[in-house]
Parts: C-alpha cells; sequence; structure tokens
C-alpha cells in the first residue's frame, strides 16, 4: 500500500521506556472533499488501524478517523523487556495493509 | 485624511500581509465545506456513549497543543497521562475528541502495561477554532478528561 518509517533506538537498556515514531505515507481521504470537475463527492480512504506487536503480543494499537491528518504519524512509548522484533501494521478502508518490523536490541 | 492617519504606521509588508490573508481566505472558502454540521453536542453525545455516562474527572491528562494553529491541516498533538503502567494500574485507552469537526471522533489508543508511558503524539486536522478533548480510561474504571482550545487560522477538513 503505502511506504513506512519507524525509529527504534538502537540500544536500549532493560527495563527502559523508549520512545518509538512511525509514519506511513497514505492520503488519508476524508470523505468531505468535493472533486471540482464533477461534484461529486471523494470516497473515504483512510487508514482506520495502527497495531504493534512486541514479544508476539499486541502491545499498542489506535483507532483512526478522518480527523488524523494526512501521512499520519506517531510517537507513543513501549518498555524494553527482551530484545526481539516490534512490528507495525497500518489497515486501511480498502483492507490494504502496510506492514513493518524493527529489530529492538537489549544491551 | 482618516485613511492616511491609519495607513502611516503601517509598513508596505504589514499591507502585504493583510491582502494577503483576505485573499487567501476568500479562496478557501470558495471550496472548504467550513465546518457546517458541526456541533458540540455531537462531541458530548459521543463521549457519553463512551463513559456510559459516568461522569470524568479532571487532571492526570497532561496535553501538549499549540494556541494557534495556522493550518488546520496538519496540528501536531501531543497527550500524557500521569500512571504508574503496571498490571494493575495502567491506562486502558485514551480517545481525543474534536467539538466542532464534521465527525467529533479523532482517535483512540489502546494501551498495555507493556507501553511504560501512556503518552502519545500525533498529528490531526481541525475544521476550525475548536476544542480538543481527551478522555482516559483506566484500569480501574475511572474516567478522566481533559481539554484544550486550539485556535486554527485555515479549516483542514476539506478541500
Amino acid at each position: 500500500m503505502a511506504k513506512a518509517r519507524v525509529k527504534v533506538p538502537a540500544s536500549v537498556k532493560k527495563g527502559e521506556v523508549f520512545e518509538i515514531k512511525a509514519l506511513v505515507k497514505h492520503k488519508m481521504e476524508t470523505g468531505q472533499r468535493k472533486d471540482r470537475k464533477t461534484g461529486q463527492k471523494i470516497p473515504r480512504d483512510i487508514i482506520n488501524k495502527f497495531q504493534v506487536t512486541y514479544g508476539g503480543k499486541e502491545v499498542f494499537s489506535s483507532d483512526w478517523n478522518p480527523a488524523v491528518a494526512a501521512n499520519p504519524y506517531i510517537a507513543f512509548f513501549l518498555r524494553a523487556e527482551a530484545s526481539g522484533d516490534i512490528k507495525f501494521k497500518w489497515t486501511d478502508d480498502k483492507g490494504k495493509t502496510t506492514e513493518e518490523t524493527a529489530k529492538l536490541t537489549i544491551s | 485624511m482618516v485613511t492616511k492617519i491609519v495607513m502611516q504606521p503601517a509598513t508596505r509588508r504589514d499591507v502585504m500581509r493583510l491582502a494577503g490573508t483576505g485573499a487567501l481566505a476568500a479562496m478557501f472558502a470558495g471550496i472548504l465545506p467550513g465546518i457546517a454540521g458541526a456541533d458540540p453536542a455531537a462531541a458530548a453525545a459521543a463521549i457519553a456513549k463512551l463513559t456510559g455516562g459516568k461522569a470524568a474527572k479532571e487532571g492526570k491528562i497532561k496535553m501538549d497543543v499549540p494556541q494557534i494553529a495556522e493550518n488546520g491541516r496538519t496540528v501536531p498533538v501531543s497527550f500524557e497521562v500521569e500512571s504508574p503502567m503496571t498490571d494493575k494500574d495502567y491506562v486502558k485507552s485514551v480517545h481525543i475528541f474534536a467539538d466542532k469537526n464534521p465527525t467529533p471522533d479523532v482517535s483512540s489508543y489502546h494501551f498495555t502495561q507493556h507501553c511504560g508511558k501512556a503518552a502519545v503524539s500525533f498529528r490531526m486536522r481541525l475544521g476550525g477554532t475548536q476544542n480538543v478533548i481527551a478522555v482516559a480510561q483506566m484500569s480501574d474504571g475511572s474516567v478522566y478528561m481533559a481539554k484544550a482550545p486550539i485556535k486554527v487560522t485555515i479549516g483542514g477538513c476539506g478541500g
């Protein structure tokens, strides 16, 4: 679907609470806009769900409505428990998904 | 003569800026549906539905928003809810509402004890000057609410 970028610290200490930043490219069409030529409303097409799994468990998720800005950016926190993959998944109205994985290393 | 006196302290730059703002406003007024149908009561109803009519307490939520957003298309919003984020005491979710947007619901964030901190930054659209409301549901069932006004120069829900 779209390009995504995630930023996770290069290494963290066990128990440390660290910030993750994630950005995905998506126009987030609100469904409010009209096509200037036809006068028809442009159908809504937004990313409505963002999910994060860490150590195989869902640890954070978010539901989005049209008021979330285009190319949605989100920053949130996780507590470092073990080295492993942090997986990100965005799902849009058409059911298309974008996935991204970041490796977390505990020093 | 009066015009002359008023104009004197204004520099050419000020005048140009004023003219520019007017032109921009006129341009956007034509293509933006504005915030028609926006209703603070809809936001209140959405919040009541979420909390099951439970009274929300004040405090615990710290919101960081700009006082004035020049462009309603992308307004940075951050919040943090005070919580130890342990297995027994954590923030379950935070819901964001904008009381004068065409759809008052903005987004919901679901936390777990693995988050360590119930804080999020994101960017939202604002159709006009209004309040952004955060409602936090805690693991013990209590509800907290915070409100932050944002003044918007150019709306961001259409065009």
